[in-house]
């Protein structure tokens, strides 16, 4: 019988493997369908009208001049459960909706449409000033700070910070809606096809069961994906009252206001350090802003938390933007900002250097021996040793090059996921659930864990996502899709082949539980010569095919996922010290992820998450006007995201060996994203000899650390 | 967007008399990159949209006694494709080449990077020229990071941000334009203005008039332009520095040292450009003109960074010319 | 917020009640000819407008003439993706910022949302399923996959373009080089650097 368990290293054909993704021949030719991309004959587009105040109460809103226009067939007027008009807390939020025959209909018809407003107020912009601190005290203390302050002999003090960002996809959010024979038909760009339904049955005003769900391609997510939100209500009331297909896709100017923002964190970090470089004391003041909604204190200290004496304190500040969401690995990159930035800071108060500094206390971590490897590797690969100088020891000239590191953690365990595998007469196999592949490469893991488990080519095994209809599978969020899809697709191709051994035993001689699936064939264990091929044991099903089930709590308790990594990044800098220029010149990742599945878009989340981490360490940021609350650039113009050139030397590293496999399927696609801002910070401050305080390391706020720490 | 009407008409005189004597009522058509945007973002509603893309004697560089004729609808591409153009004005291939991005240099226009409008972020998202909210002006105490630093006590605080401008005024460049009157030249370093008014626009050209070329003179001037621009690919200059002077080897003469982003019009430099006349270009010269161009700054609350980048834009520029 | 002065106008014959299918500007025969008081010369007749309602445009996509009805304000893009159901070109920032909605035009790749659709006749326009199909792939096409240049792909069609159109016109680029020629198109998953591996590669093939 076929076990469930990973097979060993010797026994993997495709898992580990270099395996190109699936749908590479579809996205770079142009015939893979995004939301975006859905027409319809006689489909509306529905555009929203946006609020240009950011506090204000709406009193009326008179649409009969737009819907006067010839081609404007639908509109829609948002109001609360009451029946009221909304309170608008930011600029940007959503007053009504436009459906017309074509884009430049509903966008002219937008500027017909006459909005009152009473109690237009003045908005607070602000999130880095904690006299303006309203939230809840949210803090924690371990052991005895004051008196491992006591016993340092040097504390090391500063301030941290990163600025709040947008998920900035480059699909919009959005979706294309119809309605057809009384049940709603949606393509959403979503990372939750399975759970995306019960977001619209109120304005569908049909049972879950009637709406049906498609996403098979979405242009990026991060977090920002996971429900149908107002638009998607509004498309699919759109739909209902005009009876035709609707189509609505966020602006760009909107993506950035409305679809989701990372919180802030800014605040001050105390450390007590012995000369030897043990941690004795932490104490950290943390305030920043979700918008108007909660602001979470970052997990603080991060990774380090086995530090004996510890004080923390995180307040909220609230902020007339748009709401916060989950974005990528939420919460960590702040973490890892302050925490790496002010250890490392904490190790020059000392004058060890960085990597010492956190090799020696790895001891705090969860995983020291996991960091330790890491650390040394990605020091090898940055060529630490050759590199290394002592912070701002690089006199001279207006090049000053840098090294900073930083560590992280994340969970991944595999999340909730079902899947059927479909063994046909004919021998071909699918595999079917109701996943998403974001980019991550879902459909190709899948395929590879289906195709290994039954002894077959990758390309002989198809793979069915992104419908309601299939097995549910959860959202893809935490990095937990890998783990789910890859163990709920091995247990339904491991129960589906033992379905099929029965059937071929009797033939074969042999006993099913001596068979296995191998090379194209099914044979008794180790002995091509008593088997027969796939198709031919595939022929003895007769009329039925064989459909299993699998899930991620397997059907016999295997664990196939677990929980719980780490990873490293070292940055490699260049600042011209004249004009306040950052340049990446080099950055290692390393990061263990247990078993691997697909090495090559594997890899790929580093070189992504590298990349992405960059443009938030040296260019993002959200930027509002302070009198009005308008967001001054929702755009690709002034909210600037990393270019190719912009990116340097990128070097990824994955841990493999059976410490590591052996553990069973761990998510990655968070973890890539974390290290990056600290330890560019930490490059830079290396390079400089002075902290930048707060992210992005922007020109003018790197020449205005200069200019106060006095760089020689 | 607006509907509008479009022509695309074969002759200047053709598109002169489609065009209306007030802003904004008809607009011309180039490239299409600006344009396209101000329509889009709804900065500009006119009935009628002039195309020059039928103009075809607009497009084109020649030699005409001695200076270079460039036609306004060359693209940049174009540009600095040109050999004249790379062997006698280097300033104006780095500054087009900066841009940094194929596609804008394939379709953006010479005319339509010196008529661009500003990039300003309160006059992008709808808040007028002047950036104001109700009659109050919004930029003094807003972010103004990316504004002026010169000529900004007026309500303009926008900075212009064409990349040729600064490059053609330090060479010396005039300007063609045709208008119902008849055609009229006029010198780069007169040919941009401060609005004072939301109906103005940020050059002297009438709305009914078409720039039609550009012409340098050959002179064998040293020149070059320095832009510090935070990504390398497509991204505009926080500041930019375009030189020009005779060098033969010996002292600097007749330099003109021009500035572009850090003002709402191109801004020459004219301490500065005295500061290196007659100087041998030495460390000692290119410092005193750095610190010549960048005394009279007058930053506002968020944009002080930018008279340091400037200092070094302009001692890189001259290091670029004579280089 | 500016104001916004519009003006619908229902059918595709212009105020001065002329008629012309094709954008070429040409001048009409037996129309009004407006005599110039300064020069005293004849002036041609005033030019043809079109619009602002829907004309009939002839576009040439990927070697197919499609015909089309668009307002002038129409962009390639839209007419593109909304018209001709050519989709695989992607609309981002809609502003000329991010390469996602390149294509060829005549040769040379431009920001399709920033070209009007009827500035687009008599070109010959390449999108990217004209480049390739997944049963007949380019070798960029093909480079991308084997270096996995692509996550989301929502911006890959738009880099392919703009690769393949980078290594034609510069065969035996430099890794420098392909950096540098690539600032036009934007990557928020950070494919950058399978994206770099296919171009270069690509590139010391000689292009392709």
């Amino acid at each position: 019988m076929a076990k469930l368990a990973w097979p060993g290293p010797d026994r993997r054909k495709n898992i580990g493997a270099r395996i190109s993704r699936l749908d590479g021949p579809e996205k770079t030719t142009g015939t893979a369908k995004y939301s975006y991309d859905m027409n319809r004959e006689g489909m509306l587009y529905a555009k929203l009208y946006q609020s240009p105040h950011a506090i204000a109460k709406v009193t009326a809103v008179d649409t009969s001049e737009a819907e006067a226009m010839p081609g404007v067939k639908g509109v829609y007027i948002e109001k609360d459960r009451r029946g009221e008009f909304p309170n608008i807390t930011y600029a940007g939020d959503i007053i009504c909706a436009i459906a017309a025959t074509s884009e430049e209909i509903a966008d002219e018809a937008l500027t017909k449409v006459k909005v009152s407003y009473s109690d237009i107020g003045s908005p607070q912009m602000n999130d880095n000033d904690p006299s303006l601190i309203s939230g809840r005290d949210q803090s924690k203390e371990q052991g005895d700070p004051d008196a491992g302050f006591g016993e340092a002999d040097a504390v090391s003090e500063g301030t941290y910070g990163l600025a709040c960002i947008t998920h900035a996809c480059l699909e919009s959010h959005g979706q294309m809606a119809e309605f057809k024979d009384g049940e709603l038909y949606v393509w959403p760009s979503t990372q939750n096809v399975s759970g995306y339904a019960g977001g619209l049955a109120r304005a569908a005003e049909l049972s879950a069961d009637k709406i049906h769900v498609e996403c098979q391609y979405m242009g990026g997510g991060f977090g920002s994906k996971f429900g149908a939100d107002k638009w998607g209500s509004i498309s699919t009331i759109l739909s209902k009252q005009t009876a035709k297909p609707v189509k609505l896709m966020l602006e760009r100017d909107q993506e950035h206001k409305v679809a989701g923002h990372r919180p802030s964190a800014f605040g001050t970090v105390k450390i007590g350090v012995k000369k030897d470089g043990t941690i004795t004391a932490w104490d950290s003041d943390i305030w920043g802003s979700g918008g108007m909604g909660n602001f979470r204190m970052p997990p603080l200290p991060y990774v380090f938390t086995g530090l004996p004496n510890y004080r923390t304190l995180g307040r909220g500040i609230k902020v007339n933007r748009g709401a916060a969401r989950a974005w990528r690995g939420p919460n960590h990159p702040q973490a890892a900002l302050i925490t790496m930035c002010a250890l490392d800071d904490a190790a020059h108060a000392i004058g060890m250097d960085s990597l010492s500094f956190f090799k020696k206390n790895l001891h705090l971590t969860d995983r020291p021996e996991v960091y330790a490897e890491e650390l040394d590797k990605a020091a090898e690969m940055i060529d630490w040793k050759g590199k290394w100088h002592p912070r701002g020891e690089n006199t001279g000239g207006s090049m000053r090059s840098g090294l900073g590191l930083s560590i992280h953690t994340w969970g991944g365990g595999g999340g909730q996921s079902d899947c059927a595998v479909t063994i046909n007469p004919d021998g071909s196999v699918v595999g079917r659930t109701g996943t998403q592949d974001l980019g991550t490469g879902t459909r190709t893991v899948q395929a590879i864990v289906l195709s290994d488990t039954l002894g077959l080519p990758v390309d002989k095994v198809r793979i069915e996502i992104g419908k309601n209809s299939l097995p549910a599978s959860g959202a893809s969020g935490g990095s937990t899709t890998v783990g789910g899809v890859s163990s709920s697709t091995r247990d339904a191709a491991t129960q589906a082949l033992n379905a099929l051994l029965e059937k071929v035993a009797p033939d074969l001689g042999v006993e099913a539980d001596k068979l296995e699936a191998w090379d194209g064939r099914i044979q008794e264990i180790g002995n091509p010569s008593k088997g027969m091929s796939w198709e031919q044991a595939c022929s003895l099903l007769g009329g039925m095919a064989i459909t299993k089930q699998g899930s991620k709590d397997t059907s016999d308790g295997t664990i196939l996922t677990v929980s719980g990594v780490g990873g490293v990044g070292i940055a490699d800098v260049t600042v011209d010290i004249e004009t306040g220029m950052v340049t990446i010149n080099e950055y290692a990742a390393v990061q263990d992820c247990g078993l691997i599945i697909d090495e090559k878009t594997c890899e790929s989340q580093l070189y992504g998450g590298t990349i992405m981490g960059i443009t938030y360490a040296l260019y993002e940021e959200t930027v509002y006007d302070p009198a009005t609350g308008a967001m001054l650039n929702p755009d690709f113009e002034f909210y600037k995201i990393a270019g190719l050139a912009d990116v340097g030397k990128i070097k990824v590293h994955l841990m493999r060996g059976p410490k590591y496999e052996d553990r069973g399927v761990v998510g990655i696609g968070e973890p890539a994203v974390i290290s990056q801002g600290a330890a560019i910070a930490n490059a830079v401050a290396n390079a400089i000899g002075v902290r930048v305080p707060e992210l992005p390391l922007t020109p003018d706020r790197v020449l205005d650390a200069i200019s106060k720490g006095g760089v020689a | 967007m607006n509907a509008f009407e479009y022509a695309s008409p074969t002759s200047v005189d053709d598109a002169v008399s489609l065009l209306s004597d007030s802003w904004g009522e008809t607009e011309v058509l180039a490239g299409g990159t600006d344009l396209l945007t101000l329509l889009k973002q709804g900065l500009t509603a006119p009935r009628l949209v002039v195309s020059l893309s039928n103009v075809k004697q607009l497009s084109g560089i020649s030699k005409k006694g001695g200076s270079l004729e460039i036609g306004a609808t060359t693209t940049l591409s174009e540009l600095v494709a040109n050999a004249d153009v790379q062997e006698h004005f280097p300033a104006l291939v780095t500054a087009a080449n900066n841009i940094g991005s194929t596609q804008i240099l394939n379709a953006g226009t010479v005319g339509g990077d010196l008529l661009q409008r500003p990039r300003c972020w309160y006059f992008r998202n709808g808040f007028g020229l002047f950036g104001t909210h109700d009659g109050e002006p919004l930029v003094p105490t807003g972010d103004n990071r990316y504004h002026a630093i010169f000529g900004n006590s007026g309500a303009a605080k926008f900075v212009n941000a064409s990349s040729l401008a600064p490059g053609l005024i330090a060479l010396g460049a005039t300007l063609s334009v045709q208008g119902p009157g008849g055609a009229r030249e006029v010198k780069a370093s007169e040919f941009y203005s401060t609005p004072k008014s939301e109906n103005d626009r940020e050059y002297t050209l009438k709305p009914n008039e078409v720039l039609t070329g550009v012409s340098i003179p050959m002179q064998g001037l040293r020149n070059g332009t320095y832009e510090v621009r935070q990504r390398r690919g497509l991204d505009w200059p926080m500041v930019a520095a375009s030189v020009a002077f005779e060098h033969g080897g010996g002292t600097v003469s007749d330099a003109r040292i021009v500035l572009g982003h850090v003002a709402p019009v191109p801004w020459f430099a004219e301490k500065a450009s005295k500061e290196l006349g007659g100087k041998q270009p030495n460390d000692a010269a290119l410092k005193s003109a750095s610190e010549a161009a960048v005394a009279d700054a007058t930053p506002l609350s968020r944009n002080g960074y930018k008279v340091q980048q400037l200092r070094v834009a302009v001692r890189r520029a001259i290091e670029a010319a004579l280089a | 917020m500016s104001t916004k002065n519009t003006k619908h106008e229902p059918s595709g014959i212009s105020r001065r009640g002329f008629l012309k299918g094709v954008g070429a500007g040409a001048v009409a025969t037996g129309l009004l000819q407006e005599v110039s008081e300064s020069a005293g010369i004849a002036e041609a007749a005033t030019p043809t407008t079109l619009g602002p309602g829907e004309i009939p445009i002839k576009l040439n996509v990927n070697g197919q003439s499609r015909s089309l009805n668009v307002e002038p304000r129409v962009t390639l893009l839209d007419a593109l993706r909304n018209r001709l159901d050519v989709t695989g070109t992607k609309k981002v920032c809609d502003r000329g910022t991010c390469g996602a909605c390149t294509v060829l035009l005549d040769g040379k790749v431009v920001y399709s949302c920033s070209v009007l659709a009827v500035e687009a006749q008599d070109k010959k326009i390449v999108t990217i399923e004209g480049l390739g199909t997944p049963d007949n792939l380019s070798d960029m096409q093909a480079a991308f996959i084997e270096h996995d240049a692509s996550q989301c792909g929502f911006c890959t069609p738009g880099f392919i373009v703009a690769t393949t159109a980078f290594v034609r016109d510069n065969p035996g680029a430099t890794l420098e080089e392909v950096r540098e020629g690539l600032g036009g198109n934007l990557c928020r998953c950070g494919t950058y650097a399978g994206i770099t591996a296919a171009t270069f590669e690509q590139a010391q093939k000689g292009g392709a």
